[in-house]
């Protein structure tokens, strides 16, 4: 509590001399920027030059590592984990693609049609950011496991083969956990882009000829096209890195690339290999933003 | 530029109204309204904020189902139509622009949905129409209110609908450019002679442009006419009040000769027009506007009987009028003319316009003045009616209610 007090005596600041103030007011914008700045340099900039120089280097663990400005580093890692990487992106992209069809209809009914349920609706949104990635993760371990709910009925309706039939520890578990964890990211911001958007536009729509269809296709889904944007952005990114879903639903063939490059950094020690893989990653992820964005053209939309 | 009007000359016919009535839950937004909106006519549905004619105009477009009524083009009933099926267009309150697409694909958005394949000729008609040519690539939020407006004009006249629906189209916009888009809108309608119905709270808008003006209150219809007959044989103290100003003064029927009628007003006697009483008792209200007032100095205090004569120090046009004796109460100078307060024998106060004609010498507070006005310009009202119905909607109506809440 004491410490609480002490806080509004160190508050007030000598006022700016008057002759000063000009530079004073000249300096404030860097003055503000500075905790950012320090912070990314620290944290960032510096990790990834780090990083950047470890993927360079050859050595051991035991030895040392020397940088020798060894790109085959970057060769042999792409052309042993080309499968991982391709597995990655795919199940992102179809992670993506599943909380886009799920994540559209729910945030257009929170937006337009939920009434005075809209912040509850917002709300159960929310709600599993109040618990942890990793024991959500779980909770789905039991969901599909092999004597649970799910795998019951799907036997019971033939959609799972009675032999080997299992949900966990398949492909399936782990675009579905994907799907799962990452559906918030994509249902905010589509419906913050169709919660913006003016309901007297689908009104003009079908007044000018439009059946509800077309209108939306025509007006409503080209509106909403920067939550559109930013919601597969913000799903995509970290599905194509993250490795937890793998290893808690998924089986060891198939492995994506965050898998190795945890495993390089953990298990192995491979410093080089693990660095370059990560470089490799973040790569691929910025090359294939800019070209999703360029062609879905956002910055005709503000 | 030539805008054929043959071909909506052609395929437009009448609109009819039935009956209409949309209630929400208890509250009645539109009751029994039934109208006749004739082809190619500029029609108004005036009224104050809440007085559902813009839930009129919404159930026209399709936008909101009638509890009962039915709605007709002429043989056509459409009144089971989806929006986007009826030959309809509308003008939002806030141009409803949209905002992903330039100017051209705005205007030529009904022209794509319904199939028509080359629409540069005639998009770049219309924004020739709506003066805006070479704006075509812009967006809409690059444009100013008045340049937005004439696109969501372009956009809906574009489709030639039988029936053009503009709902407050001009209530964003500032007086200077109400005043300049209302002479542009008028034009505009003559040009393509279509059908117009234009929902405004503005009176003085609705009598600018309108052919016919239908005056709306509490989801009912007071009163359909041209400008002219509302302004002049007002049939309720709300289209008295609301449509310009009026004053009136409670009166009782005295006697009726010929086609004259004789009234006491509080003690002074009027004459009018039988034709133009809209009194169903012996109980009424007296009406005169106040531009029909002429205003003179004065104290001789005409009585009920000898009112006719008894003003001697008038000159002789004044004979057979009517007249008022009061006293001036408060003066303001505007220029065109001086509006003039006056507080009479029983304590009402009437307004006077008095035109600026220059001669004249302008009247102090405190002056003694005897009102006089033509029999002709005298109408009567029912005096079960509230003598204040219309007057003070019209100042809070300033601003138009988001689409739907209201009005």
């Amino acid at each position: 509590m004491s410490a609480v007090a002490q806080i509004p005596a160190s508050v007030p600041t000598p006022p700016p001399e008057p002759a000063e103030a000009g530079t004073t007011r000249r300096f404030t914008p860097y003055l503000l920027l500075l905790p950012g700045v320090l912070w990314l340099v620290l944290f960032f900039l510096v990790p990834m030059i780090t990083l950047a120089s470890t993927s360079l280097q050859t050595g051991s663990l035991e030895q040392g590592y020397q940088l020798t400005w060894r790109w085959a580093n970057y060769t042999d890692a792409l052309g042993t984990y080309r499968e991982q990487f391709f597995r990655a992106f795919l199940y992102a992209a179809i992670a993506t693609l599943l909380a886009l069809i799920i994540s559209y209809p729910l945030a257009y009914t929170i937006a337009f049609k939920a009434g005075r349920w809209r912040n509850v609706m917002l709300l159960l949104v929310i709600a599993p950011f109040f618990t942890s990635f990793l024991i959500r993760t779980i909770a789905w371990k039991t969901i599909l496991s092999d004597t649970g709910f799910v795998a019951d009925v799907m036997r019971g309706l033939g959609l799972l083969n009675l032999s080997d039939g299992r949900l966990l520890n398949t492909t399936f578990a782990v675009v579905a956990g994907l799907t799962y964890n990452f559906l918030p990211f994509m249902t905010l911001p589509l419906y913050a882009s169709l919660e913006r958007m003016d309901p007297r536009l689908i009104e003009a729509a079908e007044d000018l000829y439009s059946s509800p269809f077309t209108a939306f296709r025509k007006v409503t889904f080209p509106l909403s096209m920067p939550g559109v944007v930013a919601g597969t952005l913000l799903t995509f990114i970290p599905a194509a890195g993250d490795f937890i879903n793998r290893r808690l639903l998924g089986n060891p063939q198939n492995t994506v690339i965050g898998d190795v490059i945890d495993s390089r950094f953990h298990v192995i020690v491979d410093y080089p290999t693990a660095a370059a893989l990560s470089f490799v990653l973040m790569i691929a992820i910025v090359i294939l933003v800019f070209a999703y964005i360029k062609r879905a053209g956002t910055e005709e939309l503000v | 530029m030539t805008i054929s009007t043959s071909s909506a000359g052609q395929t437009g016919a009448d609109l009819h109204l039935a009956g209409l009535t949309k209630r929400f839950g208890t509250f009645s937004a539109v009751d029994d309204v039934s109208l006749t909106v004739p082809q190619g006519s500029f029609f108004a549905l005036v009224g104050p904020s809440g007085c559902g004619k813009t839930t009129t105009l919404r159930m026209i477009a399709g936008l909101e189902y009638p509890t009962a009524g039915r709605i007709g083009i002429g043989d056509d009933d459409i009144t089971d139509r989806k929006p986007y099926k009826r030959p309809v267009n509308t003008v939002f309150q806030s141009y409803a622009l949209f905002p992903h697409l330039d100017i051209f694909e705005n205007v030529a958005f009904g022209l794509r949905r319904r199939g028509v394949r080359n629409v540069r000729s005639q998009v770049d008609e219309m924004l020739a129409l709506v003066q805006l040519e070479g704006y075509g690539r812009r967006r809409p939020a690059w444009l100013s209110g008045g340049q937005q407006q004439r696109v969501a004009l372009a956009r809906a006249i574009i489709n030639r609908p039988q029936v053009l629906l503009l709902d407050e189209p001009l209530g964003a916009l500032d007086l200077k450019l109400r005043r300049q888009m209302q002479i542009e809108l008028k034009r505009i309608q003559t040009e393509v002679g279509l059908t117009f119905v234009h929902v405004t709270h503005d009176q003085e808008e609705a009598m600018t442009m309108a052919d016919t003006i239908a005056v709306m209150n509490q989801g009912r219809i007071e009163q359909i006419g041209s400008p002219g007959e509302l302004y002049d044989s007002p049939a309720t103290t709300f289209v008295a009040n609301f449509l310009g100003q009026s004053n009136l003064i409670r009166a009782t029927v005295a006697a009726q000769q010929q086609d004259r009628l004789l009234l006491d007003a509080q003690g002074v006697r009027v004459t009018m027009l039988a034709a133009r009483s809209q009194a169903r008792t012996k109980n009424a209200y007296v009406g005169v506007r106040p531009e029909k007032i002429r205003i003179s100095r004065g104290t001789s205090p005409p009585s009920a009987a000898d009112g006719e004569t008894g003003l001697s120090s008038m000159d002789s046009s004044m004979n057979g009028g009517n007249q008022l004796p009061g006293v001036v109460t408060d003066s303001s100078y505007i220029g065109v003319s001086t509006q003039y307060l006056v507080r009479t024998a029983w304590g009402q106060e009437l307004m006077v316009f008095s035109q600026n004609t220059g001669g004249d010498d302008r009247l102090s507070p405190g002056d003694d003045v005897v009102l006089h006005w033509d029999p002709a310009h005298t109408f009567a009202l029912d005096a079960t009616e509230a003598i204040d119905a219309g007057v003070e909607l019209e100042e809070t109506a300033e601003r138009p209610d988001p689409v739907g809440a209201g009005s």
